[in-house]
């Protein structure tokens, strides 16, 4: 439609943080620079304005305190919303993420709340070397007691950020610094959607299928979802269909869906931008392998970033991250030449 | 300020209470680990940190908190737990890994929560800082009464978490207070080889808050010195640090030999036994006469012996409820 309202994640960040703020007073924002500077993604911007130094807090670059006192307001009542401005800083507070906010539930056999988002920028592509680039979906998601989710797109984004912060639970919102649309991060055009402007929920742990097709299914996350489209696009040509599964939520992990779409097309290629041993690749293919290793015409393969640190220069980082060229090549090698669509 | 007769009867009843519940969980938990200690048996498995000799600190600052009033306290938390008002038969039974522990059995003697009395623990150095300023940032934004202490040891002085936990609060002048309670070892380490200051409460000067020092594990001291900082807090004039001098009659967990200790200074230390000096204060000063605090003792050993008794009869949990209470 002409008239639809598109949003950049960014975007659909903020307004799903500043409407759930306007009608629960529970919830604030806390993290670095995330106060006058609206946050260095662009995710909080607006929101010092409407709601004050109060609720819209910059913090010392102290994230051990700011998180573990995220931890403390939650199990308190309130609904902290709170930034780790790269995801590759958790090395310094990660004590209070894994064994505090993910285990304070358990710990207390659920007399105690723990309602908090920790929102934190994942990804690279731009250069910034092994410090500011990694995405360590699978160490979060591998550790019990955090829901974790990963918008692909703008309407994502706002439905889980609003699911979130409304959920008793803690959340890691992973979000992509390729996707954020801020230019200077470079943009991905597919990212920005159409979101609604009213207040909605996408329900933590349901992925979503955005492309149909019968000869491969692709499983990725975040960025990769639209390498895998991409992919797809050119696969069409050769006569290959592919299925395109974006899981969204890491935890709860959508096994069902990919179950189903394995079962239709019998071919799997899981995509992850994360190092590729121990990780959501190997998880996926396990999973399948699990339920029912016939279901599969073709060995599965998955495409990550090699067991490396990230490098700087342009052209070794590029060589190490997944792209579409990578995923078509996957493709060529585990379907039947010329297969017609499904 | 001094405390009134009621609550030094309530300080020393609970002090008793205290001392009779780990002398109790210290004879049990060596059930099954005889003649080879073996951790992982008898009806209390895991390390076992007794709290023996630091009760005045406990008393003396929760003598002031009420039920609203938020605690975040260490691995060795036991008086802490008791001062603040923990159920003490659902502690017990926690400790025991029973199906009425306060969670069931998934937490232990390490991870007790209480959420009627806001009381919570946690097994790792300066981890509660961070969540009592959270705690105290909620009563402040919220409107709310209630002020949050930090209770940690002294080596928890030397973590990261404290500093950082520190200047947060003091930067937000939230109503925060942290206790240090000084035994001066952290584990087999001594506090002069692994602490630059000696005395960690002039460590406030670097967050611009006050500090303060409590000799003598005492527990009158304590509690006018905590009174200060409490009253302080809850009139919105930010946090406070106190450090307060403390005995650790036992070894830092259950099976620790102590060999590190210099030759004499566990006896001088029994010899300064907190509990019976007060007892003798209190009958001194004409407080409470032989018979009352009698009275108080058996009072407190009549709670300790029917929470072990709780616990002791509680059924354990179905083993499959472990996967259970993962998420809210």
């Amino acid at each position: 439609m002409e008239n639809e309202r598109k949003l950049t994640i960014a975007r659909a960040m903020a307004e799903a943080v500043a409407q759930e703020m306007r009608v629960d007073p529970s919830v604030f924002v806390m993290g670095e620079d995330i106060a006058e500077l609206g946050g260095v993604y662009g995710n909080t911007r607006g929101l010092l304005d409407e709601f004050g130094k109060d609720r819209i807090r910059d913090t010392p670059i102290s994230e051990t305190a700011f998180i573990g006192a995220a931890v403390g307001a939650a199990q308190d009542g309130m609904r902290p919303v709170v930034e780790l401005m790269f995801v590759d800083f958790f090395g310094v507070c990660f004590d209070a993420i894994y064994n505090l906010m993910a285990k304070n539930i358990y710990f207390s056999g659920g007399n105690f709340k723990v309602p908090m988002v920790l929102m934190t920028s994942t990804g690279g592509g731009y250069s910034d070397g092994g410090q500011h680039s990694q995405c360590v979906y699978g160490t979060f998601a591998h550790l019990p007691g955090m829901k974790v989710v990963c918008p692909s797109n703008a309407y994502d984004a706002k439905g889980l950020m609003t699911a979130a912060i409304r959920d008793d639970s803690p959340v890691i919102y992973m979000f992509h610094k390729g996707l954020q649309g801020m230019g200077w991060l470079g943009t991905e055009p597919g990212a920005n959607v159409h979101v609604p402007e009213e207040a909605y929920e996408v329900e933590i742990g349901k992925a979503a299928i955005v492309r149909e097709g019968g000869d491969v299914t692709i499983v990725s996350l975040a960025q990769g979802v639209h390498h895998a489209l991409k992919a797809a696009k050119t696969l069409e040509a050769d006569g290959i269909s592919a299925e395109v599964v974006d899981l969204r939520s890491l935890v709860p992990l959508d096994r069902e869906t990919v179950l189903k779409s394995v079962a239709k097309t019998g071919r799997l290629i899981v995509v992850d931008e994360d190092y590729h041993s121990y990780g959501v690749t190997g998880e996926i293919i396990a999973t399948v392998a699990e339920h029912d290793l016939a279901a599969l015409k073709a060995p599965p393969r998955r495409i990550a970033f090699p067991d490396v640190p990230i490098p700087f220069a342009r052209v070794m980082e590029q060589y190490c991250l997944p792209n579409p060229d990578k995923i078509v090549a996957a493709a060529r090698e585990i379907c039947p030449a010329g297969a017609p669509a499904a | 300020m001094a405390p009134s007769k009621e609550t030094l009867g309530w300080m020393y009843r609970t002090m008793v209470t205290s001392r009779r519940y780990e002398n109790a969980i210290e004879k049990i938990y060596l059930e099954g680990k005889t003649p080879v200690f073996n951790m992982a048996r008898g009806p209390i498995p895991g390390e076992m940190h007794l709290s023996n000799g630091q009760e005045p600190v406990a008393v003396g600052v929760c003598a002031h908190l009420k039920p609203e009033d938020i605690v975040t306290a260490t691995h060795r938390p036991h008086h802490q737990a008791i001062a603040k008002g923990v159920d003490l038969d659902r502690m017990t039974a926690e400790i025991f890994g029973k199906a009425t522990g306060l969670s069931g059995g998934r937490g232990g003697h390490m991870h007790l929560f209480d959420a009627d009395v806001n009381f919570a623990c946690s097994g790792i150095i300066a981890q509660g800082m961070g969540p009592a300023v959270g705690g105290a940032l909620s009563r402040k934004m919220q409107g709310k009464p209630g002020v949050a202490v930090a209770f940690i040891g002294e080596s928890a002085a030397n973590q990261g978490a404290f500093h950082e936990a520190m200047n947060l609060a003091a930067v937000w002048k939230l109503p925060m207070i942290c206790v240090i309670e000084d035994n001066a070892w952290g584990i087999s380490v001594a506090k002069r080889t692994s602490t630059s200051v000696e005395h960690n409460h002039v460590r406030a000067a670097s967050y611009g808050i006050p500090g303060h020092y409590v000799s003598g594990n005492d527990p009158w001291k304590i509690y006018e010195v905590a009174g200060e900082a409490i009253a302080r807090a809850r009139a919105g004039e930010g946090p406070t640090l106190i450090e307060a001098e403390t005995y650790r009659l036992a070894g830092h967990f259950m099976g620790d030999t102590e060999g590190y200790r210099p030759k004499g200074e566990k006896q001088a230390l029994f010899e300064r036994d907190p509990i019976p000096a007060m007892r003798k204060r209190l009958e001194a000063e004409g407080t409470f006469t032989a018979a009352e605090l009698d009275g108080l003792e058996a009072e407190a050993a009549a709670a300790v012996d029917a929470a072990i008794r709780f616990a002791r009869e509680s059924a354990d949990p179905k083993p499959e409820d472990a996967l259970t209470a993962v998420f809210a």
